[in-house]
């Protein structure tokens, strides 16, 4: 049932002050045709009503504080419930962007810091914290190179390479910046191909977007050598920070010889998903790039933070005001708990969880690459059609039974019957055990009953649901008697 | 080694996973890392949660927050009492700690919550379809100028000069992304509106789309029916509205706008800083092939029971990668959870009285004002709670005055437009307690 299914004329959750009215109402200024004519269908429901609504909506949803999340390259570590309260003190929430500067020194101190703390973490030379999620920092990257090389007055460059194991957002956001895109194709062992890269890497190349570690979880050995032939070539080498949870404290990709770097702070610096969002995509650049960062910028000059607008080479403004600036202050709440030693070790537990998964998990399923992961692999479920006549997506169903979030699959797109594991470095090794043995059940299963699987899920609120017709003819909105 | 209450590893079960994985040490986990990239990061140590709590509080304390001021600011975000309710129940990790639902089974919660979101945004803005969020208003206004684009396949937008600066501005980056030019139009320097004469002077085969605030930038509110008439059929109208005023005014739909965008702050949200929000995206049914974002919709499961899915999603990077609608993937959910809360709490009479006591408040506030000698109402077209004055002495010194005094005083549009030194931009919401008002009337009284 819908809040608007419950609706009753005249209720209502919600009461004003009483206060006087000063007698001035619209109606005796505006134009009768600017005047609403209907009243608004918002629900009419009391306090408590409300209240069990959104309880109950929320129970049907699997999140990281219900249960286990291997969701691939979306780092569902846990988050802190610190965060929360400190990120809920009114001296952070309850500020105006235009107030005064003079009134939130403390607002821009921390942003200050986070951006000195991101140019340590990541080796680069200066942070804008603005974009509000991953692909908006991919779209500001991108904004970057194209106005570095209209400054350079080189016209020629229309295309970005990605590899065919990018994330999605990496060729849509290129594409938005005017770009052509060029695929990279993996090697066999699910790495850039060098010749590959060789080739397609000319004088009409603008930007490599890479991801490293890359979506299959492996780190790119030969980084030194892209890197000397994309800046040889005069092109620009972008870091996707979707996976930088594996090497915190053990690589940096502004050592690695990257221009221009984003990262997702909802995933390694663990901020909520909230659902989807709110994100933030903060972007890093070298030196050379710092005057073309969007507008403002947060400065210090040894006595007072200050927000400049002034950058004449700036790409511009790419959204409102100062970013996420509620996310900032979780993540700034994560950097200091964490700490030096805390983000190392947490690099390395991702790692170790994430091998060890992968080990229990291959006497199963045969993973899609040999040797040590990073904090991700990739299994490869050809085999389930083959000996169980069961697809990935069965498995990941069945896996919704159990109460486990099944983990992304069918990406990466090259490898066939994907099946992408992420566990994180917050789990413990009993719930990765437990993991490891629902899946030898849901095999046991699968060999004998796989209509058991191809029905799945049998526990959860509804079935697997028609999104064919739903896409066909969307009904995107409620609507009476319906 | 310190504890980490966030990692469970104990040194016997790392011994013993490491001997599962058939490796000596962890750092023969890391030997794919060329070793000179080996690297000690220079930020402070760990530390314990009392400790990070106490100094972030006291970080917080240096901010002025606006609990503490009369706050008569406003310019695109907006103090509005929110229900202890939306914070209390939005709170629950099973919302704030979900991923996007693409499990459907096992994400009903998020995609009813954005459904039901949908449908509210629909009646506010009076179109037929909205997506579940755009970052905030800005982009959502630079992404409809795209969207406009991909409809009509012309390569022009005009933009209103009295929309938000700041959304001018990131609809200029947005479209120096995908080679689009930007014209902007001016206003009636009278009404505030936008002047519908330099729109006309400014159409032409290749214009995609024209912008309008409703209210705009000023206040001001634009007479879309009037904006509608001077462009031809084929040229869109985007709407960039505050949802608190469309639950008095004409919907934007039925004045004719092809797509309606806003900021969704005002709806429940904290004001943060200025985010996160969210940026809320309705257009016409036609275009919702076009249409950027995530889309909710309703369908059935094998057993006839109603569920939720998210539609449509072959417009979607993660499938159509760079022919997609747009690249946005990560959205604002959370927010619009914050919103669909206080949607229901406030319900329909609810909104509406709201944005009546904020119409009531600043026109009496700016009647108070007319009759001052040194300041001066700037606009005469008809506004909805944010209203222009003129100030003869310096605005930054009145502020500053204004400031010791706890309020937070007129927006400086100096800081905006040369042409608009001492200007002041006045808003008022149902937060404003008419003691407060009198307060600060009596203060601009003394001051000026």
């Amino acid at each position: 049932m819908t809040i608007f299914d419950a609706t009753v004329e005249g209720r209502t959750g919600f009461r004003l002050p009483e206060e006087k009215s000063y007698g001035f109402e619209p109606i005796d200024v505006l134009p009768e045709h600017l005047l609403r004519d209907s009243r608004p269908e918002l629900p009419q429901v009391s306090e408590l009503q409300v209240v069990r609504h959104f309880t109950g909506l929320s129970r049907k949803n699997h999140s990281v504080d219900s249960g286990f999340y291997p969701l691939g390259s979306c780092t569902m570590k846990y988050n802190p419930k610190l965060n929360e309260e400190a990120a809920s003190f009114e001296g952070f929430s309850q500020l105006h962007p235009y107030q005064p500067e003079e009134t939130i020194q403390g607002a821009l101190e921390l942003m200050y810091n986070l951006q000195n703390s991101l140019c340590e973490i990541t080796g680069m030379d200066d942070f804008t914290l603005q974009p509000a999620a991953g692909a908006h920092g991919e779209l500001v990257g991108m904004l970057l190179v194209k106005k570095y090389f209209e400054l350079k007055g080189d016209t020629s460059r229309k295309k970005v390479i990605v590899p065919d194991s990018a994330h999605g957002t990496n060729p849509a956001s290129a594409a938005m910046a005017g770009y052509d895109i060029v695929e990279v194709a993996s090697n066999k062992d699910g790495r850039v191909d060098l010749e590959s890269l060789d080739r397609l890497l000319d004088e009409s190349v603008a930007a490599i977007m890479l991801t490293n570690p890359n979506t299959v979880g492996l780190f790119e050995k030969d980084i030194c050598e892209i890197q000397k032939m994309a800046h040889d070539r005069g092109a620009l080498l972008y870091y996707d920070g979707a996976n930088l949870n594996a090497i915190m404290g053990h690589a940096r990709p502004g050592d690695m010889g990257f221009d221009i770097v984003h990262l997702n702070l909802h995933k390694t610096f663990s901020t909520p998903h909230g659902m989807g969002g709110p994100g933030s995509g903060t972007v890093g650049v070298k030196t050379f790039l710092k005057e073309l960062l969007p507008v403002p910028v947060i400065d210090f000059d040894g006595q007072k933070y200050r927000i400049v607008y002034d950058l004449p080479d700036s790409i511009g403004k790419i959204r409102s005001f100062f970013g996420n600036f509620g996310v900032l202050v979780r993540a700034y709440a994560y950097i200091k708990t964490m700490g030096s030693d805390g983000l190392k070790r947490a690099s390395e537990m991702a790692v170790l969880n994430a091998n060890y998964l992968r080990s229990k998990l291959v006497e199963l399923i045969p993973t899609a690459y040999s040797g040590i992961c990073k904090h991700e692999f990739v299994l490869k479920g050809t085999k389930l059609i083959s000996e169980y006549g069961i697809r990935t997506l069965d498995l990941g169903k069945r896996l919704l039974d159990y109460g486990i979030h099944p983990p992304t699959v069918y990406f990466p797109l090259i490898v066939d019957e994907a099946i992408m594991i992420e566990p994180t470095e917050t789990e413990t090794k009993e719930t990765l055990d437990h993991f490891a043995a629902t899946i030898a059940t849901i095999l046991e299963e699968a060999k004998e009953n796989p209509e058991l699987l191809k029905l799945a899920p049998h526990t959860t609120p509804v079935g697997r649901l028609d999104e064919a017709t739903a896409s066909r003819k969307p009904k995107t909105r409620w609507s009476k008697g319906s | 080694m310190p504890e980490f209450p966030y990692l469970p590893q104990t040194e016997v079960e790392i011994e013993e996973m490491l001997r599962a994985i058939g490796v000596k040490s962890i750092a023969e986990l890391f030997t794919d890392i060329p070793e000179k990239f080996d690297v000690d990061l220079s930020i402070p140590a760990s530390a314990d949660e009392f400790t990070v709590l106490r100094d972030l509080k006291e970080l917080s304390q240096r901010n002025s927050n606006l609990n503490d001021l009369s706050v008569f600011r406003g310019g695109g975000i907006y103090k509005h009492f929110i229900p202890s309710a939306v914070q209390r129940i939005a709170g629950r990790g099973e919302f704030l700690t979900a991923y996007t639902p693409y499990q459907a089974e096992i994400s009903q919660g998020t995609l009813q919550m954005l459904f039901e979101y949908q449908t509210m945004i629909s009646e506010l803005t009076g179109m037929e379809v909205s997506n579940s969020s755009m970052y905030d208003g800005a982009s959502a206004c630079a992404e409809a100028a795209l969207m406009s684009v991909r409809i009509n396949g012309k390569t022009k937008i005009l933009i209103s000069q009295a929309v938000h600066p700041e959304y001018i501005d990131t609809v200029k980056t947005y479209c120096f992304g995908g080679n689009i030019q930007v014209d902007e139009v001016n206003f009636d320097r009278k009404s505030g509106q936008i002047d519908l004469s330099d729109l006309k002077s400014k159409l032409s085969d290749d214009v995609s789309a024209v912008i309008v605030g409703y209210p705009n930038f000023f206040g001001v509110i634009e007479d879309l029916r009037e904006v509608r008439k001077a462009i031809p059929e084929n040229v869109m109208m985007i709407v960039s509205a505050n949802p608190t005023a469309l639950a008095i005014l004409r919907a934007p739909g039925k004045l004719g706008a092809d797509i309606v965008v806003g900021e969704g702050q005002p709806l429940g949200n904290p004001p943060y800083l200025g985010g996160p929000g969210f940026g809320f995206f309705a257009s016409k049914e036609a275009y919702i092939r076009k249409m950027p974002g995530r889309i909710i919709g309703e369908t059935k499961d094998g057993e006839g029971r109603t569920g939720y899915v998210m539609v449509l999603q072959t417009r979607e990077q993660h499938i159509r990668r760079n022919k997609a609608t747009s690249n946005i993937c990560s959205n604002q959910a959370f927010n619009v959870l914050l919103a669909s809360i206080y949607m229901s709490l406030v319900g329909p009479k609810g909104l509406q009285e709201i944005a009546r006591r904020s119409y009531d408040k600043a026109h009496y506030l700016a009647k108070r004002i007319e009759k001052m000698d040194k300041v001066r109402p700037v606009f005469t077209g008809p506004f909805f709670s944010e209203f222009v004055v003129e100030f003869k002495k310096d605005l930054s010194s009145l502020n500053s005055k204004l400031l010791k005094d706890k309020i937070l005083g007129p927006l400086d549009l100096g800081e905006f437009r040369d042409d608009m030194k001492n200007h002041g931009l006045i808003c008022l919401t149902e937060a404003n307690r008419n003691e407060e008002i009198e307060f600060f009337a009596g203060r601009l009284e003394e001051l000026e």
